[in-house]
């Protein structure tokens, strides 16, 4: 029997929690122990996870910066996880004061942790949503309040697809998002995948067993595969790339080889 | 440094917030006035710029030993540079690690606060949830009961309280174990067993429970299993429905549709089931069937009124339940006077005259109904026979014809069943169901009997008289077939071909008997058609269909049809009699005349019984019978009618009639019923003779 949506979502947090993985992995301690353990099993295997992580937070930073120079003043994150630190709205209200940022995710601990972190901000709020119910999304009165659909928006898919299963329909619950949209708006994308990765496949997929352990399978698409989420949109130069590769501002070739792991893009609605 | 921090700033940018710290670190080491506090600011700075990984303090103080003094010192005290160094590193030290752990412990308890919060918010909606669930609970029309699987009755809500009438206290803490009921399927507790064993989920029957003050609670009971989070048995969960209302309305529903609303006795329906079951029983059984009906019932109706006719059937059926209270014995009314007794089992053979026996000595003793003492007789057609062998309708078409048989005995005794007579007789039941097909394939006809003017000796009309003829049975009389066309309603289609051909047949002697005088035709009416609201139209249109005067036509009606009769029933009649119809009262003498009433009928016949005229075939003849006949007709004639009579047998018979006054005869000395063509050549030599 499905849980009706009205029965509450328990929390156990002796089970792991990728948002307070991904914090580990970026240095922060807004973890427990079996987060840590977890992290450090998938480090065994893929050492150089927290320059994954920190080249999608890099990627992010310039996208934001992209997009409030593109005249976005609208932000939705979704699978926001736990701010740390260079968050969307930090990056979007530093260069642009007012910009409105709505934060989603199906962590309560997450959402819990943001609305503290967001108290006082009257232009950024958090939702408890689930991106496999785009509907939940849209009609909160989070996005209500702060996000004018009418208007374009950037939409931040970061390090969330690839926690979406296919039987989930993740292309789905992106093109309903797009619908959704006005035209103009940007859709801020990474997704992880085993091309890019400087390691021999059988350790990557050690990494990718932790994450399968812990009930939260992590899906490693091909480009291709990631290419069709931007389906009804115009990919924006560089097109579909490895994250230090889309519009850097050092030399790519500085950075750690982890970093070039899966892809970044982001694309704009006609 | 840059590889070791978690930041997402860009090389350059990083740079540009470790610079200032550097620039600090310099202007401490030469400063005038030493101060190692600036070490641990940059320490806690480092912090800030996200460089948490231990190994980037590490590396800061390498570096910081290896050139703070070398680019930084100038040309001063190198020794004193040295410690100035030493101890900035230090304090560095210090500050990155305060900084890390006020950090660590701050975000720490960021999370746990975050924690807390996020289970406080479930909590909430599973407070919020569990009261929804509750009012669920509370507020159900079902009963619902939780118990543990020993059977313990944890929690019931108020609807189950108010079905068993107790308090929620006299439930809880009582053992499902305890309900068993004298009524429980024996499936029941083998699937409540299966269930607390965990080898089934969930089970659905009707159960019965005692209430606390002894009534019984009829229930559609559902039981499920409720497991625990890994799977294990745990509780039962019970959802029960009220049937009580409902269970009795049925039951009442079933014996009302299985029972006779006059005697309470069983009717036709739960007769025929049972009789059934009989016949389907195993080897070696047996049954015994007595069909019993009153002899002389419909009298004691007519005379005595339908109430008293009631009153005695309800005695009637009180005294047959008597006489078959043995297992396997039943009496049920089959409607009218009919009932049956059923015996059944081994010894049928027996049993079944000892019934039939009982049944006559019950009837023996006389009814009382209002003052008055009724004789009841009946007669009673057995049936017996094994199993298996013969249809329950095949059973009782035996039964009735072989009750006929008995009533044609003289009535009051009882006959045993005889396959031989069986397939002889004619059933009521087979003649009913042939007669509305008969009619549509022409299997009527007519015959007529002339009407014989005592006078002159001269036809003057002739009686239609319809039959069958049936194709297993050959013709047969008005007499078999006439009453039950009556009581099926099929008499009024037929009472109309009649019609239709005898007027047909008195126009065409009319037209070849131009000059023979007024021809009359006499057709029959029965008590049914005389209250057909068509009947005087019918008659004026076959008439005017046929071209033929309305006194070429005369309807017979029969005394007892207008005993009581009132002015609506007569109205027809009358309108009938202005237009020309002559009107005959048939079997006159035979009911409870009224002669007085004679004057308000508008009849212009009397047709004389056969009843008066028999004793006239003998010679001298009775008497009185003459002295009857004579009064009737010297008092008919005074109110100018005419007298017929019937059965007319011989020529004394004839010639007495005549001297008595009589108008006109029929009978065998003239002629039998026959074809029309017969009537013809009769009327020709009437004319010629």
């Amino acid at each position: 029997m499905e849980r009706p949506a009205w029965a509450p979502r328990s929390i156990d947090i002796s089970v792991p929690s990728v948002s307070r993985i991904y914090d580990y992995y970026l240095g922060g301690s807004h973890n427990f122990e079996v987060d840590r353990e977890a992290a450090r099993k998938a480090l065994e295997f893929m050492p150089g996870l927290p320059k994954i992580m920190q080249a999608n937070r890099a990627f992010m930073r310039r996208a934001v910066r992209f997009a409030i120079g593109e005249g976005i003043t609208q932000f939705l994150d979704i699978g926001s996880g736990i701010p740390t630190f260079g968050n969307v709205h930090e990056i979007a209200q530093s260069a642009r004061p007012g910009a409105r940022v709505v934060y989603v995710d199906h962590d309560p601990v997450a959402v819990a942790h943001s609305q503290a972190v967001l108290a006082g901000n009257a232009d950024a709020d958090v939702v408890a949503a689930d991106l496999r119910k785009p509907q939940d999304i849209l009609s909160s009165p989070q996005v209500e309040r702060l996000i004018d659909l009418n208007r374009p928006v950037a939409l931040l898919l970061v390090a969330i697809l690839h926690f979406v299963e296919d039987e989930d329909d993740p292309y789905g619950a992106v093109a309903e998002l797009r619908d959704a949209l006005a035209p103009g708006s940007l859709l801020l994308l990474t997704h992880a995948s085993y091309e890019g990765i400087p390691l021999p496949p059988g350790r990557a997929e050690g990494a990718v067993d932790v994450y399968r352990d812990i009930r939260n399978p992590l899906i490693m698409r091909s480009r291709d595969e990631i290419a069709r989420f931007f389906e009804g949109y115009e990919m924006v130069e560089p097109g579909l790339v490895p994250m230090p590769r889309w519009r850097p501002e050092t030399a790519p070739e500085d950075e750690d080889p982890f970093a070039f792991s899966g892809f970044a893009g982001v694309g704009r609605t006609a | 440094m840059f590889p070791l921090t978690s930041t997402s700033s860009t090389r350059p940018e990083f740079e540009e917030q470790l610079l200032p710290l550097a620039e600090r670190l310099s202007r401490a080491l030469v400063a005038p006035a030493f101060d190692a506090e600036e070490g641990r600011a940059v320490g806690a700075a480092l912090v800030a710029a996200h460089c948490t990984d231990p190994e980037a303090l590490s590396r800061s103080l390498d570096c910081v030993d290896a050139y703070l003094v070398l680019y930084c010192g100038g040309d001063g005290d190198a020794e004193a540079l040295r410690s100035r160094s030493a101890r900035l590193q230090h304090a560095m030290a210090a500050g990155y690690a305060q900084a890390l752990r006020e950090r660590t412990l701050g975000e720490q308890e960021a999370i746990a606060q975050a924690a807390l919060r996020a289970q406080g918010v479930v909590a909430q909606a599973l407070h919020a949830s569990e009261a929804r669930f509750r009012a669920v609970f509370e507020g159900a029309a079902i009963g619902i009961g939780i118990a543990d699987l020993d059977g313990n009755i944890l929690q019931v809500n108020g609807a189950l309280v108010r079905m068993f009438g107790g308090s929620e206290q006299a439930l809880r803490g009582r053992n499902v174990k305890d309900w068993t009921h004298a009524e429980d399927a024996p499936q029941v507790w083998r699937l409540y067993e299966e269930l607390v064993r965990g080898d089934r989920e969930h089970y659905h029957v009707e159960k019965a429970f005692y209430r606390p003050d002894g009534t019984v609670l009829w229930t559609n009971l559902t039981v499920s299993l409720l497991r625990d989070p890994d799977g294990r048995p745990q509780y039962q969960l019970a959802l029960m429905e009220d049937t009580t209302e409902r269970r009795l309305l049925n039951l009442r529903l079933r014996y009302e549709a299985t029972h006779d609303a006059l005697t309470g006795l069983p009717n036709r329906t739960l007769f025929f089931e049972r009789l059934e079951k009989a016949l389907g029983a195993g080897e070696g059984q047996r049954f015994g069937l007595c069909y019993l009906d009153l002899d002389g019932f419909k009298t004691i109706n007519d005379s005595l009124g339908h109430a008293a006719g009631d009153r005695l059937l309800v005695e009637v059926a009180d005294r047959l339940q008597s006489c078959a209270t043995a297992p396997g014995e039943m009496v049920a009314r089959l409607g009218g006077d009919e009932f049956v007794a059923l015996t059944t089992g081994p010894d049928t053979q027996r049993e079944v005259d000892e019934l039939a026996s009982r049944i006559m000595h019950a009837l023996l003793a006389p009814v009382r109904i209002d003052g008055r003492e009724l004789t009841v007789r009946g007669s009673i057609g057995i049936v017996e026979g094994p199993a298996g062998e013969r249809s329950a309708a095949e059973v009782l078409r035996s039964a009735d014809i072989t009750m006929y048989r008995a009533k044609s005995a003289g009535g009051n005794r009882f006959e045993l069943a005889d396959p031989e007579a069986d397939a002889r007789a004619i059933t009521r039941h087979g003649l009913t169901t042939a007669l509305p097909a008969a009619l549509d394939r022409g299997e009527f006809f007519i015959e007529y009997q002339p009407l014989v003017h005592l006078g002159d000796g001269s036809v003057r009309g002739a009686e239609a008289l319809v039959r069958w003829l049936h194709p297993q049975h050959g013709v047969l009389g008005p007499d078999r077939f006439i009453p039950l066309a009556e009581h099926t309603g099929l008499i009024v289609p037929l009472g109309r071909w009649v019609l239709e051909q005898s007027v047909r047949q008195a126009r065409s002697w009319r037209e070849r008997n131009a000059d023979a005088g007024p021809f009359r035709i006499n057709v029959n009416l029965s008590p049914c058609q005389l209250t057909h609201p068509g009947l005087v139209q019918d008659t004026v249109d076959i008439l005017e269909r046929a071209g033929v005067e309305p006194d070429a036509l005369c309807l017979e009606v029969t005394e007892s049809a207008l005993i009581g009769a009132d002015d609506d029933l007569l109205k027809p009649l009358r309108r009938l009699a202005e237009m020309g119809v002559d009107i005959a009262l048939d079997d006159f003498g035979t009911g409870y005349s009224n002669l007085a009433n004679l004057r308000r009928l508008p009849v212009s016949i009397l047709k004389l019984d056969r009843s008066f005229t028999q004793s006239m075939q003998q010679f001298p003849a009775d008497p009185v019978d003459l002295k009857i006949v004579e009064g009737i007709v010297s008092l008919a004639h005074s109110l100018d009618l005419a007298v017929t009579v019937e059965g007319v047998e011989t020529g004394a018979q004839a010639e007495q009639l005549r001297i008595l006054g009589c108008d006109t005869a029929q009978g065998w000395y003239y002629a039998r019923p026959g074809p029309p063509e017969r009537l013809h050549e009769l009327a020709l030599v009437d004319a010629t003779g």
